[in-house]
Parts: C-alpha cells; structure tokens; sequence
C-alpha cells in the first residue's frame, strides 16, 4: 500500500532523466569502488595463486618457455593408438590451425589434422619451434605425494594437533579462572594487578626464553614438550582480557541469585557464567589454536634435534631454503601447512572477527 | 562458630572491620588469580631479572647451570655488543625493518579497512574475509611462499610488475637492498587483525559528525583527516603500540629465508636472529643475555614513549584517558 503511493507521488513529478542520473551516478561509483577493491584483492591473493599453482604443477613446467602460469600440461591428439602434441599452427591467410606434430624435424614436420584424421599425417613447411604449443589444464599431485614422502606428514601433523590441543585445553582453564577472578572479586590491589597483567603483553619473548630454557633443562624437560605445554596451564595476557571483556558484560544478577541459592564461587563460574560465555570462549579457543600452529621459534628452541616430537611449523621450515630446487614440492608444504588453519577460519569466521574487536577496540 | 571468634579477634578497634563476606571474597579471589600470579613470577619476572643476572657471567649452554661452571666478567659481555662483529649492523637491519614496517603497518591496514568499510563496495563481506585470509597462514608456509612470489625471475610478483611496463624490477631476496622490504610486505600481508580493528573503529564513528561536516561544505579528504582519524585515533594507537612491540622481536621469516648468515650479504640477519644464534647455536648465554636485554630495554623504552606522547595525541570520546 505504502509503496504504491510514494512511486505514484515521485514519478510523475520529475523528468525520466533526472530521476535516472543519481541512479546511473550511484551505479558507477559502487563498480568504481568494487573495481578499485578487485584489483587491491588481486595483488593481495597472488601470493596464494602463486603458491597453489606451483604446488599443483610439475618443476619443469616452471622451466619451459611459454608456458603457462596455471597447472597445465600440453594437450596431445590420439592417432592410432599414439598421443601426439597439439600446436597452434600459423596459416597462410594469417591466422592458426590446430596440429598434432607426429614427427619434428627442422624445417617441416610431418602433423596430422585432428579434424580430419582420414587425411592421414602429411608433411608442411615451418620450423615447429616457433609454434605455440597448445596447453590444458592439469593440477597434478605428484608434488604433495613427494611432499609426504620427504617429511613424515601424519606425524607432523599430529603432533601439532596435540600440542595445539592440549595446550588450547590448558590456556581456556587458566584464562576462564583468572578473568572470572578479575571481574567478580572485590579484591585489594586488583587494578595494580591487572596493569602488570596487560603490561606483560609488551615482554619480549626473547627476554626470558634464556633462564627458561636453563630451568627446564635442570628438569630434564627439554626434548619434550612439557616446556610448550605447561606454561599455557598458568594463563596470558590477551586471552586473560579477552575473556574478561567478556564476563563484565554478563549481567551479575543472576550469579547472584546462585550466590543466595548458596552457590559456590566454582560453582557459580561453571553452571552460570561459562555457558553465557561461549562467544569468548569460541574466540580464545580458536586464536590460541592458531598462535600454538604458528608457533616456530619455542618448538625449535625446546625440540632441537627430537625430530620424532616436531610440530608442523618446525618439521617444513627445511623447505623454505629448499625452494630453488623443488619450487612444487615447497609450495605444496606450505599448502599443507595452512590447510586446517585456513579451514577453521573460513568456519569460524564471525567469532574470529569478534574476538579480535574484543581485544583491540575495547582497551 | 570459629568464624564468629575469628572475626572477634580481627576487629582491633583501631582497624576497620573485615567481614566474613569480605575475607571469603579474598580467598576466592586470590584462589582464581593464582595461576597467572604463579606463572607471571615463574615465567616472566623471574627469568627476566635472570637473564639481567647472566648478561654479567660468562655462562655457556654446554655445562649444566651451577656455580663454578660460570664466572663473573663484569661489563665485559655489555662492551662484546660494540666489538662483536653482527650485533651492531643487525641492530642497523632490525631499526631500518622497523622504521620502514611501522608507518607501512599503520597506513596499510587502514587504507583497507576504509575500503571494505565502503558502503559503496559491493561483497564487502567476502572482501573483508579473503582480505583476512593471509593472516591465518602459518609464518613458516608464509616464507615459503614469499620465497617463492617473490622470486626474481620466475615470481609472480616480478611477472606483474613487468607486465605493467617496470623493466627491471628489484631482485628481492637476492638484493641486499630489497630483501628487508620485502619482508616489510610479508609481515603487511598478515596484518589482518589490524584491519579488522580499524574497520570496527571506523564502524563506531557517529554518521551525525559525517552529517554535520557535510553541512559544512567539508569534502572526503578533510573528513577523513579532521573526523574519522581522530576518532579511530585510540584504535590507531592500540595497533601502532603492537607494530612497535613485534617489529623489534621479528626474526623468523628473515632466518629460514636468509639463514644464520641473513643471506644476502647479512642484509636478513636481525638482531634477534643473532641472539638466537649467539645464545642457541654458540651456546654463549651470557652474552646472548646482553642482546636480550637490549631487545627487552627498547621494546619498553619505545612502548613508554609511546604512552607518554599517545596520552596527549589520542583522543578519547568519553573523556577518559584509558
């Protein structure tokens, strides 16, 4: 109803043309944005076409002149049982007809027309050199297959899991506990502790890694992985404010309502405030799996030499130098490498975004 | 009953009462605080003024930690840093990554929050996430693949450049000149978070000041300087206190490209490269305890100075100065 009457206020009022302008106007400079945006996107995804195209393809394609830049592998005609390779042939009147070349020689080549195979091969003049080669898209997998032969992938990647696991387990216990006693607590020097708290984002790791690594050698737990895993049981700053972030904007009525129900603290965090937390708690969970999946420097540090117990990150940082001689087989562990990650984000994308605002614009 | 007594005994009438309620709250408190207070001791002050400690010792790696296995040497692994012949030039290669990375890390990601914050950029949804993709890669795949972008000849980058009329393009990793700024565009590449920040600053700024300003005859330029910049500036700040923070602990990208020798021509060797090698690879803990306290001395000297300019510079709608 409503609709009807405005179109039939508008129309008529003002002419076709300077009803259209504003729109055309509109039109042109949302495709100009998008245009613009395209073209940063494309600059910002090379690195990845390049990769995954390098990974799906063969080294010596990198190599042959003329070539193109996607997996691909020339295309060839089958002629009596024999594949033979396709090229653009240059024609008389200028332009190319498709040939199969079944012998090369310098000057001509004997070819065969795919489009008329009864006329059997015949000979023509040209050099086939100066052909172009025809190409069709090919993605092969020998580069991954090599990939895992080379560095032991399963274990890699199960090793990763269980750190990233375990380790997320012990981050999301210790943060909970320490945001919960950061907002619920009337507590003496609370504030002074949470600046140090917030402040500790600043340290260096390299400013303690030294004493560290003396302290758990004296423990006999290097060349395990009890230094990458016990430190996340006694909580850190991001997730720490992230979650507490989070629990101050949980209404306090109803834990206490539990308190006067005669709840306990403990209680009262795992039966009313977690399950309001989920948002937080998906976010921590999620970053704290990446960074443990990223994580190069202290796995190389406390595993040096037990290769049995190397994560992803450490067991492919061989391929990094390795690149001039096996470009494929390097861009096809880097694949690998961000798969799952790449996979997780692409699912848990808002609770990503909104953990990130979360720590950043709220401070 | 106890707790009747107690609380009796408590209440000295010089000092105010402490009520059960109160003394129960501590304890609870104090229980949740627990772990990190443990952890922040254990693993954070503790070995910081341990590593103070070493930087006077001469203590290597080789033999177990124990008095007689290290001697005191006073200032001397303090006077190595000047003598040494890569702490100095890495200290070079990591301040010209920072100067250059900063700035680049600030107008970078904000540039593309604005564009993705466009209501005129359609899909601006699967904009922001393929814009956020490259942050998930892990560092290590993300310096295989730069290896290989960038690679002179056969890299995709160099491909473009040329195609779009640049003969020559830089060499990058085997440029001593290139190979540091193209480690600055690695690390721009993964700075999603950041853009994500902007975008939801930018989001908070009040259209009625957009509004008004377009009253006032005011076009997009002066808008953008004169309101969104000041009032995102807390956001901005926020990113340009974690930019400083890792610019100066950066290394890893740098050492499995450019190896412990910061190929080409120590134009990759950073300065914690060189306090991983010095302390990891030689074993020489006490002297690699003197560049970690350079790393741990200027990541603080730069993030107070940051916070004692940023408190003036920074503008905070709701009046608060935190």
């Amino acid at each position: 109803m409503t609709t009807i009457t405005s179109v039939s206020v508008a129309s008529p009022t003002r002419p076709l043309q300077r009803r259209l302008l504003p729109i055309v106007r509109e039109a042109l400079a949302r495709l100009g944005v998008t245009g613009f945006g395209l073209l940063v996107l494309g600059v910002f995804l090379l690195p990845l076409g390049y990769v995954l195209s390098t990974a799906f393809k063969l080294d010596s394609q990198m190599t042959t002149i003329g070539a193109p830049l996607w997996p691909a592998e020339q295309a060839t005609y089958n002629y009596e049982g024999e594949e033979y390779p396709l090229y653009n042939v240059p024609t008389q009147d200028g332009g190319t007809r498709r040939l199969a070349i079944v012998n090369p020689y310098r000057e001509t080549s004997d070819v065969v027309d795919p489009e008329h195979p009864e006329q059997g091969v015949f000979n023509i003049e040209g050099r086939w050199r100066t052909w172009e080669a025809i190409y069709r898209f090919s993605p092969k997998l020998k580069n991954f297959t090599d990939a895992w032969e080379q560095v032991n992938f399963p274990r890699l990647f199960r090793n990763s899991l269980l750190l990233a696991g375990i380790s997320t387990i012990g981050t999301l216990i210790a943060c909970i506990l320490v945001a919960y006693g950061f907002t619920r607590f009337q507590l003496p020097g609370k504030n002074l502790l949470f600046v140090i708290l917030i402040s500790t984002i600043v340290l260096p790791p390299q400013a303690t890694i030294i004493p560290l690594y003396i302290l758990f050698s004296k423990l006999g737990w290097t060349q395990t992985w009890l230094p990458l895993l016990v430190p996340a049981f006694f909580a850190n700053a991001y997730d720490v404010f992230l979650i507490r972030q989070y629990f101050m904007s949980i209404p306090r009525e109803l834990d206490e309502a539990a308190m006067l129900d005669g709840a306990n603290p403990l209680r009262i965090l795992t039966s009313v405030i977690i399950p309001q937390a989920t948002p937080a708690i998906t976010a921590v969970t999620i970053f704290h799996f990446f960074f443990v999946w990223n994580q190069y420097f202290e796995p190389l540090v406390y595993l040096l030499g037990k290769e049995k117990l190397y994560p992803v990150s450490v067991g492919i940082g061989q391929f990094v130098t390795t690149f001039s001689t096996y470009p494929g087989r390097s861009a096809a562990t880097a694949v690998l490498a961000m798969l799952l990650p790449a996979v997780m984000f692409f699912l848990a994308q808002r609770q990503f975004m909104q953990g990130i605002v979360i720590t950043g614009v709220e401070k | 009953m106890s707790v009747v007594t107690r609380t009796n005994l408590a209440s000295a009438p010089s000092r105010p009462r402490i009520s059960a309620h109160t003394r129960r709250q501590w304890t609870w408190g104090f229980l949740f605080l627990l772990p990190w207070i443990i952890g922040f001791f254990a693993f954070q002050l503790l070995p910081i003024l341990f590593t103070f400690f070493l930087s006077f010792t001469d203590y290597t790696g080789a033999a177990e930690f124990k008095l007689g296995n290290f001697n005191f040497v006073g200032l001397q692994n303090y006077k190595s840093l000047f003598v040494e012949l890569d702490a100095l030039p890495s200290m070079g290669v990591t301040l010209k990554f920072a100067l250059i990375g900063i700035p680049l890390g600030l107008v970078v990601p904000l540039m593309l929050a604005v564009l993705v914050n466009s209501r005129r950029l359609l899909f601006s949804n699967l904009f922001r996430t393929l814009f956020y993709l490259p942050s998930v890669i892990p560092v290590v795949a993300g310096a295989i693949i730069f290896n290989g972008v960038m690679n002179a000849q056969s890299g995709w980058l160099n491909l473009l450049l040329k195609a779009i009329g640049i003969a020559e393009p830089p060499r990058w990793f085997t440029d001593p000149t290139w190979a540091g700024f193209a480690l600055n565009l690695l690390v721009v590449w993964g700075l999603g978070n950041s853009m994500i920040i902007l975008l939801a600053g930018l989001q908070g700024v009040p259209t009625e000041l957009y509004e008004a300003a377009t009253v006032d005859g005011a076009g997009p330029i002066t808008k953008f300087f004169y309101i969104t910049v000041p009032m995102i500036s807390p956001v901005i700040f926020y990113n340009l206190t974690i930019g400083v923070i890792l610019a100066f602990q950066f290394f890893v990208p740098a050492l499995l490209i450019g190896t412990f020798n910061g190929n080409p021509q120590g134009s990759l060797l950073f300065f914690p490269t060189v306090f991983y090698r010095e302390g990891f690879v030689y074993s020489k803990m006490g002297y690699a305890s003197v560049l970690a306290m350079v790393i741990f001395v200027v990541t603080m000297a730069a993030t107070g100075l940051l916070f004692f300019f940023g408190q003036r510079l920074v503008y905070y709608a709701s009046g608060e100065t935190s």
